[in-house]
This record gives structure tokens, sequence and C-alpha cells, in this order.
């Protein structure tokens, strides 16, 4: 079905968008196909390396967790299309603004592995440098972020730059206030913001039908943000519905809802048990749907992977896997006094006055203590 | 130089003018503040010569005015954000004390959010609930952010000129019952005349040190004239600043005369004058006569405007705490 809403072609329905079903075979799209034409053997195999690889940052990470090395993970097992389809969409000036589980974008955008589990080990507050990959640190708070890019896109457009943002949260932040607001400050400004909300299913133990009675797509239609419904899982569907949101953006078109849905195969986080809240039939109905098996039967049908092209991919995924290992491992603990970095950008006495007694305090470990034979 | 007799509020809209002129990434943006001129009249002709990309306004939501500012910011922006009444920034809350306070430290310094948070506080208006509170402690607990309040017409121009330019986020609070004070305003005045953190000694004294901010300052100075009446000396000490606090003058004063006593709307408990108690004591335990007392609103939600005179300090209740700490109860 699709509705026409604010004078944007909207496609709101129970059946997503689908350009791979989970055999491998191609699905013809009237209007979204033509978004994807671009993307040849060379490109479709980039996107597959791509999900094989975002799948091996998270297998690995998840094993630093339970080896001790990082404090907390959370997965996006499940995930890797909806993350992947999305960031090869984005431009390098558009603008990412994540929550905390967009590992797959960071990777995209080009985070360096080697940093990427310095906020998950506790050496450092974020991973990367936003400036640096045009991606803001991760947002905790849920749904605090789709402000944060919605206020960007208006800087954007009062430039006159050609940039997009796009914004990332889940289902259960469709709940959030913030997020509603958010709706109604991006329709009201008419700015260049793309919501995409990965819809995994569940919000660590509520189930979507708790946040929503309707399709996630259709919460922004009566603030004016018209929305898209995806498979998630179909990397080529994601990028097309991306592209069509960021097109709209850029050509003035004002914000779209993307609902990528999905499912979250692994655990909220690796500190969360979801055997003690969902059924395994569940699990194994999503298991048929994979993001990487369908590209790879689709290459495969289709002739354009073969066995060294296949080990190539292997050989990327290790790559990226050793980095991540040994930039997490050999990642230094921070020292004492740098409690007190940036905290604010300018000179401030409070914060003065404390370093300099904490270093004092530490200080006075080393000294020895007078008239000790010790 | 030229100065004038200005009112407070004016002189506000005054530094909001030179800062629109003089930095084309300046923005505001709030509630009504467009052709309304906000509910007090702050924002007052501004539009109308900036323009709405420049004086915005927004929808009627605080978090959402708070959280596309750090949007803004990040894109190279300093944003103005009006928050109409001090009993509406609560909705804010999370975006101020969780992002604008913090994505600095975050991001270790690659993200600089100069965002001025205006927030029209304090009693004395004869308002309803939510239109009289005085919420700066809650912002003073939190890293990250700069608090300040001016109390006169000439600090309040320069003050909101300077927390445009500063690159922290600041929350300026402004004496909404004292929007209509007038006192000479030189709206030239250079930016770095006076620092933003910096506590002002606005009457010399020598028995009683009296500090205090915001809406209080006028009521200090006439307790202080009253008490020279009846042959007390107070010193009083416009704070100027919540967040950092300068201590430094603070406790110059407090050597001199061995006695402080802290005023402010704001109830007492867990409010800036159990802070400035605190580190007035710790650093003049030995010239102190007298502890430090507290003078401030009572321990309550803000009553009823009938109310209000009971609940808001005034020259006698400073003065009782004055006396208490000359042993004169």
């Amino acid at each position: 079905m699709v509705r026409r809403v604010t004078g944007t072609e909207t496609r709101v329905s129970d059946d997503a968008l689908q350009l791979i079903r989970e055999s491998g075979e191609r699905i013809h799209d009237d209007t979204f196909t033509a978004l994807v034409e671009d993307i040849g053997p060379a490109q479709l195999r980039q996107l597959y390396q791509d999900l094989v690889v975002v799948r091996r940052i998270d297998a690995e990470a998840t094993a630093l967790q339970r080896q001790g090395q990082v404090a907390l993970w959370a997965p996006l097992l499940g995930q890797e299309a909806a993350q992947v389809g999305s960031a090869h969409a984005l431009l390098g000036q558009d603008y990412v603004f994540p929550s905390y589980r967009e590992h797959g974008v960071a990777y995209c955008r080009g985070a360096d592995p080697a940093t990427l589990l310095q906020q998950w080990r506790g050496s450092a507050p974020s991973s990367w440098v936003p400036s640096e990959i045009g991606m803001a640190a991760p947002a905790i708070v849920v749904g605090a972020q789709a402000l944060h890019a919605t206020g960007y896109a208006l800087g954007m457009k009062l430039d006159g730059a050609e940039g997009a943002t796009i914004v990332y949260f889940g289902d259960g932040a469709t709940s959030q206030g913030d997020i509603s607001e958010a709706f109604t400050f991006a329709a009201s400004w008419h700015v260049p913001v793309v919501f995409f909300c990965q819809n995994n299913q569940w919000a660590i133990s509520e189930p979507v039908r708790v946040q929503s009675p309707v399709p996630l797509a259709e919460r922004g239609v009566g603030f004016g943000v018209p929305g898209i419904r995806v498979d998630g899982n179909d990397v080529l569907a994601v990028l097309a519905a991306t592209r069509f949101a960021l097109a709209q953006a850029r050509s003035g078109g004002g914000p779209t809802l993307i609902e990528a849905v999905t499912y979250r195969m692994g655990p909220h986080t690796t500190s969360d048990d979801p055997n003690r809240y969902r059924d395994k039939a569940e699990l194994d109905g999503w298991r048929i749907k994979d993001p990487i098996e369908r590209v790879r039967l689709l290459l495969e049908r289709e002739g354009l992977l073969d066995d060294e092209q296949a080990a190539a991919v292997a050989r990327a995924a290790d790559e990226v896997a050793a980095k991540l290992r040994e930039g997490c491992k050999t990642t230094p603990d921070p020292l004492p006094e740098s409690l007190f970095d940036h905290v604010y950008a300018e000179p401030h006495p409070l914060i003065s006055e404390q370093r300099t007694a904490l270093a004092a305090h530490l200080a006075s470990f080393d000294a020895p203590l007078e008239g000790s034979s010790r | 130089m030229t100065t004038s007799a200005m009112p407070l509020g004016q002189a506000i809209n005054a530094g909001l003018r030179r800062a629109l002129e003089d930095d084309p990434k300046v923005l505001l943006m709030g509630e009504d503040i467009g052709k309304l001129g906000g509910v007090f009249r702050v924002t007052q002709g501004l539009q109308k010569d900036f323009g709405d990309h420049r004086v915005i306004d927004t929808p009627l939501a605080e978090s959402g005015i708070i959280g596309t500012a750090i949007g803004l910011a990040m894109r190279g922006y300093r944003p103005v954000c009006e928050i109409q009444f001090d009993g509406f920034i609560y909705p804010a809350f999370d975006q101020i004390v969780s992002q604008v306070a913090k994505i600095h430290y975050r991001t270790r310094g690659d993200v600089k959010l100069p965002i001025t948070i205006r927030v029209p506080f304090g009693g004395g208006i004869g308002a309803v609930e939510h239109h009289s509170e005085s919420p700066e402690a809650y912002f003073a607990h939190t890293a990250g952010l700069r608090v300040v309040a001016c109390s006169n017409a000439a600090d309040a121009n320069l003050m909101i000129r300077q927390a445009i330019r500063s690159d922290d986020p600041v929350m300026f609070f402004e004496p909404k019952r004292r929007y209509w004070d007038k006192t000479e305003v030189d709206v030239d005045t250079a930016l770095d005349s006076f620092a933003l953190h910096r506590a002002r000694i606005l009457r010399a004294g020598s028995d009683v040190t009296l500090v205090t901010y915001g809406p209080l300052v006028a009521t200090a100075l006439a307790a202080a004239r009253v008490a020279e009446e009846e042959g007390t000396s107070i010193e009083v000490i416009d704070l100027r600043s919540i967040s950092p606090i300068d201590f430094d003058t603070i406790e110059e004063s407090v050597r001199r005369t061995g006695r402080l006593v802290v005023a402010h709307e704001a109830p007492v408990f867990f409010g800036p004058g159990a802070e400035l108690a605190a580190r007035i004591t710790e650093r003049c335990f030995y010239q102190l006569e007298a502890p430090v007392l507290r003078v401030g609103g009572f321990d309550i939600p803000y009553p009823p405007s009938k109310l209000e005179e009971h609940y808001l300090p005034d020259v006698d209740r400073i003065l009782a705490a004055v006396d208490r700490t000359r042993a004169e109860d």
C-alpha cells in the first residue's frame, strides 16, 4: 500500500519494502529498484563484505566482554543489514546521530576498529572523534539524539548546505517524548533529517506491542513526518529506502521516518538474558530471515562470488577482528589526572583546584614517610 | 562612552542585539520570542530586525528547544534559548543535565556547546504556580554548566554578551521582578571589563558580609541602608556567578568582617548558601566570629501569591540574621 501524506509519496504497509527475498531472489519495485541500479557486482560484494565484517566485529566484542576485556557490549547481531544498508546511503557531508548500538554504522563511516571498544572498556567516555567521521558520540539516554539531529539539520538548512542528518533509534525509543518532540520540530521547520528506527522487536524485555499498537512507520504521520516500512534484514531495500528519504531531505522535502523491521538476535547487552522473556521459536523464525545469508545466496545465484572472492571477504573480517582485539587489549588505562580533562572548554577554578588536590593526594603515596625505616 | 538609564530587561535586549550584530552564528530561540518579543518583552523588536531565521519562535516544548539547540551548536551556531519561566525548565532537564553539560566531556573536547539558556527566575510578581521558582542549585550541582545571575541592568547587558561568547554552556538567570528596574548602562562596555564569574562588592562595610545574587541584591542593599542607620556596617557582595563561585572575593571580605550571611530566594536546604557556608567556614575558620547564617525560601513548594511576602526573604529577615551573627537577637 502506498499512501500520499503531506505531498510525499509514502509507503506504510504491513508488507515492508523488500528487494531481496530470503532465498536470494531479487524482487522488483517500481519506485525503489531504480534507486539501487548502480549497485553492480563489485558494490554488492562490498555490501556483503561489510555485513560480514560488522557481524565479526560484534562477535569479537562479545567474546572480549566474556574475557573481561570490555565491561559491556550492546550486540547488533541480526541488525547488520539495517546498519550497513543505511550507512551506505550516506555521503561525507551528512551527519549521523546514533544510539549505543550503531557499531556497524560507525564502521561504515570509517571509525577505527582499534578504538571502537574504548567506551565499552571504560577507558574513554566515547570511542570515536565525531568531527573525524561525521558521527556524534552515542546517546545512551534513549531518544535524546533525535532532537540533536533535528537541530543540526536546521543548521544545515540555514547554511544552505547540501547534506542531511540521520538519527538512529530503536522501537523502544518511539515512546520517548524526545522522539515526538523531534518529529514536531522537524516537521515544523521542514528540515533535512531522516529518522531511522531499527524496530528489532524488543526493548530489553518489552516486545514492540508494549510501545505501539500501530506499525512504527505510521507514528510520524500525525506529526507531518511520512513513513516508509522496509525489511530491515534486506540490505538493498534499506539502502534504497534510505536513499529515498535522504533525497527527500536534500531536495527540501523535509523529514521522513523509516521503520526498518529487523530482529535483535542476541541480548540487549551482554548483561541481559533473553531466555527469560522470549521464545526460542521466535528466534528460529527470524533465523531464516538472516540479513547476510540472503545476500550470499543472491551473489551465488548470480555467479558473483567465487572461492577467491569469498576468501577475500573472510580475510577482511579477520583483519578487522585482529585490529579490534589488539586495539582493545593495548588501550592503556587513562591517567587519573585525565578525570578533569574537557569538563569545560574554558578554564574553571573548581576543576583546577580539584585536579591539583588529586595530584597532591596521589603524590603523597610516593613520598617516603618521614622517620620511617620502610 | 554613552550611558543611559535603562531597565534590566531592555539592557538584556540591547546585549542580545549586540551579540546578533557581532556574530552571524548567534541565534535566539524560544517560545513567543518573535512578534510578541517574549512574555517579558526581552526580545522585543529583534525578530523584526534580524529575521525569523535568527530569532526563532519554536514549537512549545522545552526539551525540544534545548535538544535542537545542541544540534545547532554542533553545526557551529551559538544558540541563545529562552525558557519562558523558571518552573517550565524541568521538561528540558535531561537535555541540559545529561546532554548540554556532558557532550564536551563525552567527546573529549571535540564538540563544544556554546549555548546560553536564559531563565527568568524568582518570585515577587504575584504569579500562579511554576512562575516564581529559583531552580539554580540543580544546575550548579551539574558539572559542565556555568550558572550566573544578573542583578542590575548594567551587569545584565555585559553578562549576557559574555555568556553568549563563552565556549561553555551558560545558564543565565534573570531576576524577573527586577526587569523594570533602571540603572545606567553603557552598551559599549568592553567585554573583558569585568569577568563573568567574579563577584562584585557593591557596598563596602566592616561588621558583616552579606552575599546574595539576582533579585535579592536590591533587597540586600536596602537592608544595608537600614542597618547603617542602626549603626551596623554591612558589606554587600553580589555573587553574580553561582558556578563557579568567586570564593576569593568573599573570603577576603569575611577575613575583614568575621561574619557572613548568605541570602537567596531558593530554598535554604541544599541551596547555594550551603556551599558558601561550608567553603567559607573551611577558609576562614579562625576569622569567623559567628556561624555562617543563611536566609532563603522555606523548604516548601513555592506558595500562592498571597503568601509569597512571607516566603521571600525581605529586609527584616535579612537583618534578623545579621543581628544573630552579632548576637543581638
